[in-house]
């Protein structure tokens, strides 16, 4: 079964600004929380996760003058997969920021929408230069270490 | 020195599996004796009829709209409310061990710390608060997770995966290829969800929840004050319990139970009674949420499959019920039983063939709405064993564990502690005598939105607009002379008064818990 997602965040940034972050596939993962790096290699991206999974994608639009990038991930679980990013002026110092996903399987949908979601609110983050609190439930813990009364790990 | 807390969850368990509630399919001598010593309660609702809501509920204290958690999926922010922080911070230790499902557990991107500690190889890590302060996450020193696969992340399942792969291709897959609630059937019957499980018992995770609980009580020193949450992934579905122990119960013998209408077309006059989604799941053209295999046509449900489905929610129960008696002798061996409290609940039920259905979803019904509570207080407490009628939600847990351990609930609390007995329900004035349900559910373009108070033998729930419901629909049961909800007298007018009191009531509740603002985002089907 197949699914489509849709998320998006406005930025009181430009366009432009955006765009210059949107539209740099090898950047993906400065903005994109759960990915730890990405490789492009002509339309070729692979992205790597923190779980250590890989993405496959082909970048199918960078388009600067719409400002649009599209990209399919392939293999692995996906039966079929599209990604479209649209960055929208809404003024010279606001943006909006669209990130659509559509796979099969579906439940690949909503996993990935959740995973944009996060990503739209750190790049609304880093344009607007504050930190904003997630809404989405994740925080960037500090390991504790095991005191001498707990047991440690797995049996 | 003051008292302990044992709290133990199972997940989606129906009241009625409990030989203390009248069950007499599985035999729970543990459960009922901790019954025969303390309260029982006969009508304990959840807020919320799924994992993650529910469970927030429990940590938080607070109704899914205010903690914000209003469908699987939603993860509860780390900095939310939780009544574990609140005993850490007084001085208990504190240990969650078994599933926890505050975040969601489909998490390629690592984003959820909860997915991530195993790996770590830390007993919890530090994160924000809610009064702006840090601590231990949530409020628990000691982190240990178990699910119902031996896949994934969680603790359980890389012991079981690096220390019994052999073991791990016997447990039923929970997802299919396509990622989705798995539909195949197994057992001797197809039925969905069911498999024979070679595991050997003592790798079971129901075993391991209770040797990891164990092994941290064991940890502890004999004066520290401690609050565990024994979380059992069972009796959730898949219903794979090890093969060595089926037989407990023959399901050959199985009693079809109540709720369960053998006569296809008295079954379908039921359901076309009740909202139109009923019928429509029934009927395999609508899936309205991820709980339920999407795959899987409830109408094609056989009542072999039913006997044989109780049949291994039994054999689960059981397991249950003699684990927590082992973890019950450790503490006895650590001398603490005088001043031991055990509050034994779930976190929802399971329709498990009531109406010729499985799992669970939008149907706010007993299956899923009356759960098996039992509170044993300490015995260095006092108190006299009670059974109580009168109803209570999951939301009273938090400010009673508050009161056990001697402390003021906070006011985030939005529950009531549990009451010791019926004369005390009356008698609080911070009870209502109403205990409210919510579901709401967005699933790839279909949304079902349901508010139900429980009051004075009644449920009575409303439907919000949404693209099944145009809001004008509604069930009202009166569970006295109804006790199976088969009869749905929203419509009828001798019960109009009862639908009007109920609905005003249900109107004053949504004004007085507002839903969060912004909405917390769907993260993950589950």
């Amino acid at each position: 079964m197949r699914g489509s997602v849709r998320r998006e965040v406005v930025i009181a940034a430009g366009a432009d600004d955006a765009w210059r972050l949107v539209g740099r596939p090898e950047l993906l993962h400065t903005w994109f929380p759960g990915v730890v790096d990405c490789r492009v290699e002509g339309d070729r991206r692979t992205v790597t996760l923190a779980t250590g999974l890989t993405f496959d994608e082909t970048i199918l639009t960078n388009d600067p003058l719409q400002r649009r990038f599209q990209y399919r991930i392939s293999g692995g679980l996906f039966a079929e997969h599209l990604a479209s990013l649209d960055v929208v002026a809404l003024g010279e110092h606001r943006c909006l920021v669209t990130y659509a996903t559509d796979a099969d399987p579906a439940t690949l949908a909503i996993v990935l929408g959740g995973a944009m979601g996060g990503a739209l609110d750190e790049l609304r983050r880093q344009l607007e230069g504050a930190a904003a609190p997630a809404a989405s439930g994740a925080a960037a813990p500090t390991p504790r270490a095991a005191t001498p009364a707990a047991p440690g790990g797995d049996r | 020195m003051g008292r302990k807390i044992l709290f133990v969850t199972t997940d989606q368990q129906r009241y009625d599996t409990l030989g203390c509630n009248g069950g007499q399919l599985s035999r729970t001598p543990v459960i009922d004796g901790l019954a025969a010593d303390g309260i029982r309660y006969e009508r304990a609702v959840p807020q919320s009829v799924v994992c993650m809501p529910s469970r927030s509920t429990i940590v938080t204290g607070q109704h899914p709209s205010s903690h914000g958690v209003w469908m699987n999926g939603v993860a509860l922010p780390v900095d939310a409310p939780s009544v574990a922080a609140v005993l850490q911070r007084a001085g208990y230790r504190t240990a969650l061990v078994g599933k926890p499902h505050f975040q969601p557990f489909l998490d390629p991107f690592g984003r959820f710390v909860e997915n991530g500690l195993a790996g770590d190889g830390a007993p919890t890590v530090t994160s924000p608060w809610f009064d702006g302060t840090s601590g231990p996450h949530r409020g628990f020193e000691h982190l240990e997770f178990a699910t119902h696969v031996p896949a994934g992340p969680l603790h359980w399942a890389r012991w079981m995966t690096s220390t019994h792969p052999e073991a791990v291709a016997g447990f039923y897959p929970v997802l299919d290829s396509e990622l989705e609630v798995n539909a195949e059937g197994g057992g001797a019957t197809g039925a969905p969800q069911v498999r024979d499980n070679p595991v050997p018992r003592e790798l079971y995770h129901t075993d391991w929840v209770a040797d990891r609980t164990i092994a941290w009580l064991d940890a502890l020193d004999a004066g520290d004050d401690w609050f565990c949450w024994m979380s059992f992934p069972d009796p959730h579905h898949p219903w794979d319990p090890p093969v060595g122990e089926m037989g407990r119960v023959d399901w050959r013998d199985v009693p079809l139970p109540a709720g369960y209408v053998e006569r296809r077309a008295e079954r379908e006059r039921i359901l076309d009674a009740k909202p139109r989604h009923w019928r429509l799941w029934y009927d395999g053209a609508l899936v309205s949420n991820y709980e339920a295999p999407t795959r899987w046509v409830p109408a094609t449900l056989t009542a072999d499959q039913v006997r044989e489905v109780n049949a291994r929610n039994a054999v689960e129960v059981e397991l249950i019920d003699e684990a927590l008696g082992r973890v019950l002798a450790a503490v006895a061996a650590r001398g603490w039983s005088d001043d031991l409290d055990v509050i034994f609940t779930t976190d929802h039920g399971e329709l498990q063939g009531d109406f010729g259905l499985l799992f669970k979803g939008p149907y706010h019904v007993d299956g899923l709405m009356r759960l098996p509570l039992v509170w044993r207080p300490a015995p260095s407490a006092g108190g006299a064993p009670a059974v109580v009628t009168r109803p209570v939600g999951l939301v009273d847990l938090a400010p009673t564990f508050c009161g056990i351990a001697g402390l003021p609930a906070e006011p985030w609390m939005e529950g009531a502690a549990l009451p010791p007995d019926d004369a005390a329900a009356d008698a609080d004035p911070g009870r209502s005598g109403s205990v409210f349900t919510e579901w709401d559910s967005e699933l790839l373009g279909v949304d079902v939105h349901l508010r139900s108070v429980t009051r004075d033998g009644w449920v009575c729930t409303a439907y919000r607009r949404g693209t099944v419901h145009d809001g004008s629909e509604g069930e009202l049961y009166d569970l006295t002379d109804d006790p199976l909800q088969r009869v749905n007298r929203w419509g009828d007018p001798a019960a109009a008064g009862v639908r009007a009191d109920l609905m005003d009531e249900l109107a004053a509740h949504a004004r007085s818990h507002p839903p969060r603002s912004p909405r917390l985002p769907v993260e993950a089907p589950v």
